[in-house]
């Protein structure tokens, strides 16, 4: 009972793993960026959740309503601009960029709101939760996150496998060249991906201000856990990233069950592991994002 | 005589320091078929892509019915006319058949060619059309490639090494929708490493060598020596035809 118990808490922070990390998947599986500053997206999202919100007189947890849009014209105007500009040059200076937008963000949340931990206001809804045997223990807020999590994966499958627009970003992630003879601006494609992404990143910055606490230089790790959840589940298929989201929750529960100083190393063995042994991940394909 | 539909002039295309294309002019006119022939490395794909505009040319200028689209980015010269089936086919290999028809359709001008005129073109493809096009056969694959690039409607469609790794009889049948295509209003640039099949379609011929042009014209005008020398390179000198000079 108490081990069935680890593997819910694995499962329930594995869906916020898979909301985390599925932006970041979309950014290198469609631009073939790695977004050094994926994580501290999250982090501003979760800051103008926390510091904008309560101006427009709307209660923090319905912010995602404000933030994600914001979010989704940021991701496509700095994608045209910024992101694109370095794509132009080489692979390498898009590492570059994204980290010296990093360390740019991380400085100025400093400056501006100080290393003070910040939450997401839920509320009592934080404290509540579902005990469904005397020592399973369900959060509803982990619960609603993980719930988030599946519906946007979903979505994005929908709209990738299903739309016009869709198609054309798996195009442009299969064959770029092609995808222009078959007349697709790919640096709009680039644009929408960078959207989606971005529109993906609020949600779970904000989710996470709801789960805990952050601070200005709480997007590192999080960077961290993502990337092993795309790499575990296989970069380029959306259900592998909730799949190694999941088993990287897992992991990193087993190991702190055993002693807590093993979370995070429980989670980077699983990761080796799948490197070593299935280096394309659990569900990689040769290059399919759908 | 019919409109000039492309006019290439004084193209000069580099690969960093290497000058692929050197100082090319040619044109082509409604309704007609010019095959680029010449060996391998000769040029032929630079010239292709740079007409497509996967490549920038480093002086001279493309025209595409009067109109200069040198500086156009590849998807504007699609929705102008101008579509490549590039060497090597470049489908989305994590899409079906039908996904790959559904791409090329989804900016494409009105037109002759819809999926549905694809499907009666090549009767295998509605059946499995739901296929990964990497389960199809290589002339299935040129197949697709030539249909993605129909639905948008060209004008002038560029075709890159059509026969490369492809059983006589599949080529065969494949050249064969040549006419069909020619009278939807289409004109066609094809590129071919099989000299005979190549000019046996062709209104005109354009040989390049390294670069430059080595012979061009109407194919009946050249004996067959003419064309081995302008192809492999032992005259210097460029061959023109009477017509070819038009
Ligand atoms: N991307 C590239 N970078 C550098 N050099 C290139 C590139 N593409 C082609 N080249 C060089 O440019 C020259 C022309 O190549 P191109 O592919 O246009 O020839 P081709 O006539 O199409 O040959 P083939 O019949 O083998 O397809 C060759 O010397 C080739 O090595
Ligand atoms: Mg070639």
């Amino acid at each position: 009972m108490v081990w069935l118990n680890v593997l819910v808490q694995g499962i329930l922070i594995g869906g916020f793993y898979a909301l985390f990390a599925c932006g970041l998947s979309l950014m290198f599986g469609v631009l073939k960026v790695i977004n050094l500053a994926h994580g501290d997206m999250a982090v501003v999202a979760g800051y103008v959740a926390v510091f904008l919100t309560p101006h427009l007189h709307l209660p923090e947890v319905w912010s995602f309503l404000i933030v994600v849009p914001i979010f989704t014209l940021v991701g496509y105007v700095l994608q045209r601009t910024l992101i694109q500009k370095s794509i132009d040059r080489d692979p390498f200076t898009t590492l570059l960029v994204t980290f010296g937008l990093s360390v740019v963000i991380e400085n100025l949340l400093l400056e501006i709101y100080s290393a003070n931990g910040q939450t997401v206001n839920i509320g009592d809804l934080i404290a509540k939760s579902w005990h469904p045997a005397s020592i399973i223990y369900v959060s509803y807020v982990s619960l609603g996150v993980l719930g988030v999590a599946v519906l946007v994966l979903f979505i994005l499958q929908l709209f990738l496998s299903k739309t016009g627009t869709g198609r054309l970003i798996r195009a442009v992630a299969d064959d770029r060249e092609a995808a222009q003879l078959s007349g697709a601006n790919y640096r709009h494609i680039f644009g929408i991906a960078a959207s989606l992404a971005f529109a993906t990143v609020a949600l779970a910055g904000i989710a996470y201000g709801m789960m805990t606490q952050f601070a200005p230089t709480s997007g590192g790790v999080n960077l961290l856990f993502a990337f092993e959840a795309v790499v575990i589940g296989g970069i380029g298929s959306l259900w592998g990233t909730l799949v190694g989201g999941i088993a990287l929750g897992i992991a990193q529960q087993f190991g702190a069950h055993i002693n807590p100083q093993y979370q995070i190393l429980a989670g980077n063995i699983l990761f080796l592991v799948v490197l070593a042994l299935r280096p394309q991940g659990l569900f990689g394909r040769r290059t399919s994002l759908a | 005589m019919s409109e000039t539909l492309l006019e290439v002039k004084n193209l000069v295309v580099h690969h960093g320091q290497l000058k692929a294309i050197d100082d090319v002019s040619f044109s082509l006119n409604e309704g007609e078929v010019l095959t680029m022939i010449g060996a391998n490395g000769a040029g032929k794909s630079t010239l292709l892509r740079t007409i497509a505009g996967l490549h920038r040319q480093t002086s001279g200028s493309i025209f595409f019915k009067g109109e200069d689209i040198s500086s156009f980015a590849p998807h504007r010269r699609v929705a102008k006319g101008v579509s490549l089936v590039p060497e090597g086919r470049r489908l989305f290999s994590s899409m079906t058949l039908q996904e790959n028809l559904q791409v090329g359709a989804f900016h494409a001008k009105k037109g002759p060619f819809t999926i549905e005129r694809i499907y009666e073109l090549f009767d295998w493809m509605a059946p499995r059309r739901r296929q990964r096009v990497w389960q199809l056969s290589g002339g299935e694959q040129q197949a697709v490639a030539i249909g993605r690039a129909l639905v948008a409607n060209p004008k002038l469609l560029l075709l890159d090494e059509l026969s490369l790794g492809l059983a006589p009889i599949i080529i065969e049948r494949i050249y064969s929708l040549i006419p069909e295509i020619i009278a939807q209003g289409v004109s066609i640039l094809v590129v071919e490493q099989d000299v005979a099949q190549g000019l046996a379609v062709a209104d005109r011929v354009h040989c390049l060598l390294e670069g430059k042009t080595s012979l061009t014209g109407v194919p009946a005008d050249f004996t067959p020596e003419q064309v081995e020398r302008a192809y492999f390179g032992a005259g210097l000198v460029a061959t023109t035809s009477r017509e070819g000079e038009s």
